[in-house]
């Protein structure tokens, strides 16, 4: 028995969104009478952090402290309409709605500023911590406590905002497959190490170090949160799950934790991240969604890497034990490649 | 141990890094109640008098029902309503009908005809669970086994039997012409004949559960004002209260849905198979009713990510460029649409992956057989493809004795290069990937790859061009329920087209925002634009024959790296220095507490700054 170590590349880019648009979302941000903000959303925080996500963008487009924002979703009496959250579409196209409601409540807050503090609204900005101030004259400012107050109860002017983003629906081509069919592109290369037991088939991954290009994390922890669970998720991919073990015969599906197999904590894999930040145009703050992408070039760098220490390439995922065992089998003994080194 | 690094010095001049919330480490808003076990799920939500909904499923891959007897199961202790096909208002839905993609093909309880085992057709409402259980065992269904078909491949043969009568011939029909969605860019058949060498492969990918925590479920309740309000896990709200409405031919607003904490979503909680029926026992009864998956349901009833069969062809010169790229790409439905179609025209607007080949083809079918429905699942319509075309990728550069990074770079798309869907690529950082993570792990690159970037050599010469492009009209619906037909792109074509060089409709953008007060500033989006040091990219809408000047970039220096991992942050790939930026404006005195007025309300709950 011999245990052969193996390097594995691979790198993918992941379109952002329904692909063919149709897909809207909206938003509503509306200030109390105390100038806390809520954002009111139908959209779902699958654990993700589109709160979290959403709550940030807001915050940063308002110019208010982010303790100050609140985010209420998942209610279909409260919330306007969202598609959902699925396609990696929650960051980019629920946050650029949030942008836009976010920004018309700005401007009423900053015209509400404006005629408190008696200049034009154009000269107001905003600090982030709660106040408001004349652009290159900070003395002369007003919370936006008071301004929100001042707005309710003097002014009689809402504090608020709508928004939605929309990328209209189009079709593909039935000759051609022509289509416009993406807004942006994240982009992630890993390279995965691996040891195959060349007696038992058995394949562990050792290591990995990877890089993600994401547009920009608007939440760096949220964004290695998702980094590290997605790449395990893909790790789990490529060598345990599956509900039809032989497909495409049925036989043999697992029916609970104990049959379908996934890895548990003692197969957490070393991962070493980077994260780039390339900005997409039409993201919120550049930020595309992290979540889905992560997981796909484990699957092929894990295969290939099985290719680098034992010269059996696994075409067929999961990649089990037995196919490991058949394939050394054929070719007569394991054949380390040692190609990436 | 795990790390992980920002590299800000990549694209630094492309961002505003100076934002005051955007990039915060911020705790989320929800954690608290996650860590303590307080967050409400949708089952946290207790109602007196809740009833229990459990479905009676095929135990057949494929058969006719020809009776159904309810009579002792109606007479069992607890047992409230038995569910029936007949008792659907609008028993026939297709999931995506909501942004009109597809016909109606799914009965949400089947009457006439099974299509894969774990197909609901009765649905018992019961006290308890044990009632509901122990009811759906006494409901007799009598059937009438028909053979049934469990390879896709199999099934588009003529002599398959019909899994799905409303796409008769086990295809999905695209466009109303094709049963599969093509793509043709260049002219791969006479690629092939010009390249070095061809490296085929096929790739299979099996169905993987969403495998969440929390199962499928929703709990629905009527309420005093004749409305219905739905407590669920679903990962779309509008979806599945779209979906209620449609099934149950009721007006949306008497439905009010509330979501919230998920246990898991994954893709597994988009198909909207619980609030309907949820409902509509509540409806019936006129009481709260739960519905949720047990996990044996969860894992063999539950959509799983569907499984894929992909063939690649590359044709390929010595030097490792990919001259010619064709895929076939078979989706296995399982017996009904769900999202499958739409992941196919997903995945064909992906191809040929993130490389720069000027000459693509492929057919991607969806094709229906006896098996669970498949959906969504993280990395929809993409995994498995990016599964073949890497494991593929990993092959050529074996064929070729190439380095398996380096011959990525080589083939990279690049900013302002032309892509296969005929749409420029732009904001593209495949290459800084691969070279960030090869320094990760201390593999050494040639310095003609080390150097490389996205944003130099792309959008040049016939990168930019949407070659003449060679078309076939094989695979029209019916053709192959009529006699067998090969399934990759061209083959038994006898009629050729040709579409001119430079064809192409117009780019798709966002729906502008409807009143410019929603219009964030342009200096506080964060956004720098493109670096490519000549002003921003040119837009999308360039015509092929106004090809881009090379882009003047300084070179890229980078400094090689020991084969070992080192601790320090690794010095590499210095993108240019960005201009300096003005300070960002500080007051001289912070928090102002603001400007004190009479008669303004201290009327304040919150704490004041200062």
């Amino acid at each position: 028995m011999t245990i052969h170590n193996g390097r594995g590349f691979a790198c993918i880019n992941y379109p952002i969104g329904m692909n063919l648009g149709g897909d809207p979302s909206q938003a509503l941000v509306h200030s109390t009478p105390d100038g806390k903000f809520k954002v009111s959303l139908s959209s779902i925080d699958l654990g993700q952090g589109m709160k979290s996500v959403t709550r940030q963008i807001a915050s940063e487009t308002l110019g208010v402290p982010v303790g100050d924002v609140y985010v209420d979703t998942a209610d279909s009496d409260t919330g306007p309409h969202c598609m959902g959250s699925f396609a990696s579409r929650g960051t980019h196209r629920v946050g650029n709605a949030v942008i836009r409601a976010a920004t018309e409540a700005r401007k009423a807050l900053l015209e509400a500023a404006a005629e408190e503090l008696e200049v034009n609204a154009s000269d107001l900005d905003t600090d982030g911590t709660g106040n408001i101030h004349v652009k290159g004259a900070p003395s002369r400012s007003i919370t936006v406590a008071d301004t929100a107050i001042a707005a309710q109860f003097k002014q009689g002017r809402t504090l608020s905002g709508r928004g939605i983003f929309l990328i209209p629906p189009s079709e593909a081509d039935p000759d051609t497959g022509e289509m416009s069919p993406v807004s942006c592109f994240a982009h992630a290369a890993v390279i995965v190490d691996v040891s195959v037991d060349d007696e038992t088939g058995e394949v562990e991954v050792t290591g990995i170090n990877s890089a993600y290009e994401v547009g920009r994390a608007l939440n760096p922890k949220l964004v290695e949160q998702q980094l590290v669970g997605g790449a395990w998720m893909g790790v789990s991919h490529a060598l345990y799950e599956t509900t039809e073990p032989y497909y495409p015969a049925r036989e043999h599906g697992p029916e609970d934790f104990n049959s379908y197999l996934m890895p548990g904590p003692a197969e957490v894999v070393p991962h070493n991240i980077a994260v780039l930040e390339r900005p997409a145009e039409d993201a919120p703050f550049g930020g595309k969604g992290p979540g889905e992408m992560c997981a796909n070039p484990l699957l092929p760098a894990i295969a290939n890497g099985v290719f680098d220490a034992v010269g059996v390439r696994c075409d067929e995922l999961p990649i089990t034990p037995e196919k490991v065992l058949r394939g050394i089998q054929q070719n007569g003994g394991a054949k380390p490649q040692n190609g990436l080194v | 141990m795990s790390s992980i690094e920002f590299r800000k010095d990549l694209f630094a001049d492309e961002r505003d890094d100076d934002l005051k919330e955007i990039g915060k480490p911020t705790i989320r808003q929800d954690i608290l109640g996650h860590v303590t076990g307080r967050s409400p799920y949708y089952d946290d939500h207790l109602f007196d008098g809740l009833l229990h909904l459990k479905c009676l499923r095929s135990p057949h891959h494929h058969a006719k029902i020809r009776s159904i007897d309810t009579g002792e199961a109606e007479r069992m202790p607890g047992v409230k309503r038995i569910i029936k096909p007949q008792d659907v208002p609008h028993n026939l839905n297709t999931l995506l009908s909501l942004i009109n993609f597809g016909r109606d093909d799914e009965a949400m309880l089947q009457g006439n005809k099974v299509s894969y085992i774990g197909e609901p057709v009765v649905a018992v409402v019961a006290e308890t669970e044990l009632q509901a259980r122990k009811a759906v065992k006494a409901v007799r269904v009598e059937y009438e086994v028909l053979p049934h078909v469990l390879d896709p491949e199999e099934a588009m043969k003529p002599e398959a039997p019909v899994v799905n009568e409303v796409y008769p011939n086990n295809t999905f029909d695209y466009h109303e012409l094709y049963d599969h969605q093509k793509l043709r860019f260049g002219d791969t058949e006479r690629a092939f004949q010009a390249a070095d060498n061809i490296v085929e492969g096929r790739y299979q990918l099996s169905p993987i559960e969403q495998a969440p925590t929390e199962t499928c479920g929703a709990i629905a309740a009527p309420e005093t004002n004749d409305r219905y309000v739905c407590y669920t896990g679903t990962q779309a709200l509008f979806f599945s209260l779209g979906t209620t409405a449609k099934l149950l031919d009721m007006a949306s607003s008497r439905l009010h849905f509330v979501g919230g904490t998920v246990g898991g979503g994954f893709g597994g909680k988009v198909d909207s198979l619980h609030e309907p029926l949820a409902v509509l026992g509540a409806h019936l009864t006129g009481q709260p009713v739960k519905y949720v998956f047990d996990r044996q349901e969860e894992m063999q009833v539950g959509a799983p990510r569907g499984a894929e069969r992909w063939y690649i062809k590359d044709g390929v010169m010595n030097d490792g460029q990919i001259v010619a790229r064709q895929f076939t790409g078979v989706f296995d439905a399982g017996a009904y649409s769900r999202l499958s179609p739409y992941a196919i025209i997903k995945a064909t607007g992906h191809l040929p992956g993130p490389y720069t080949i000027p000459n693509v083809s492929s057919n991607v079918y969806c094709v229906y057989t006896n098996r669970t429905p498949a959906t969504a699942m993280r990395g929809f319509g993409i995994t498995a493809v990016d599964f073949s075309i890497e494991a593929h990728m990993d092959k050529v550069a074996t064929h070729l004795g190439m380095n398996p990074i380096e011959l990525r770079i080589r083939n990279s798309y690049r900013d302002g290069d032309m892509k296969a869907h005929r749409r420029l690529a732009k904001n593209t950082a495949l290459i800084e990937c691969c070279q960030v993570a090869a320094q990760k792990a201390g593999v050494r690159l040639s310095p003609e790859f080390a150097n490389d970037s996205s944003l130099k050599g792309g959008g040049i010469g016939s990168r930019i061009e949407i070659p003449e492009t060679v078309t076939d009209d094989v695979g029209k619906i019916g053709d192959r329920r009529r006699s067998n037909t090969p399934i990759h792109p061209f083959e038994g074509a006898g009629h050729k087209g040709k579409v001119a060089a430079g064809t192409r409709g117009e780019q798709v953008i966002a729906a502008p925002a409807q009143d410019h007060e929603m219009v964030i500033e342009p200096g506080r989006d964060g956004y720098r634009g493109p670096s490519n040091g000549s002003g921003p990219l040119p837009p999308d809408e360039t015509q092929p024959s106004a090809p881009m000047e090379p882009q003047s970039q300084p070179p890229v220096v980078q400094t090689p790296l020991p084969a070992t991992q080192s601790p320090q942050p690794p010095q590499i790939a210095q993108t240019p220095t960005p201009a300096p930026q003005p300070e960002p404006y500080k007051p001289d005195k912070l928090f102002d507490r603001g400007l004190k007025r009479p008669g303004a309300s201290r009327f304040i709950s919150g704490s004041r700054r200062r």
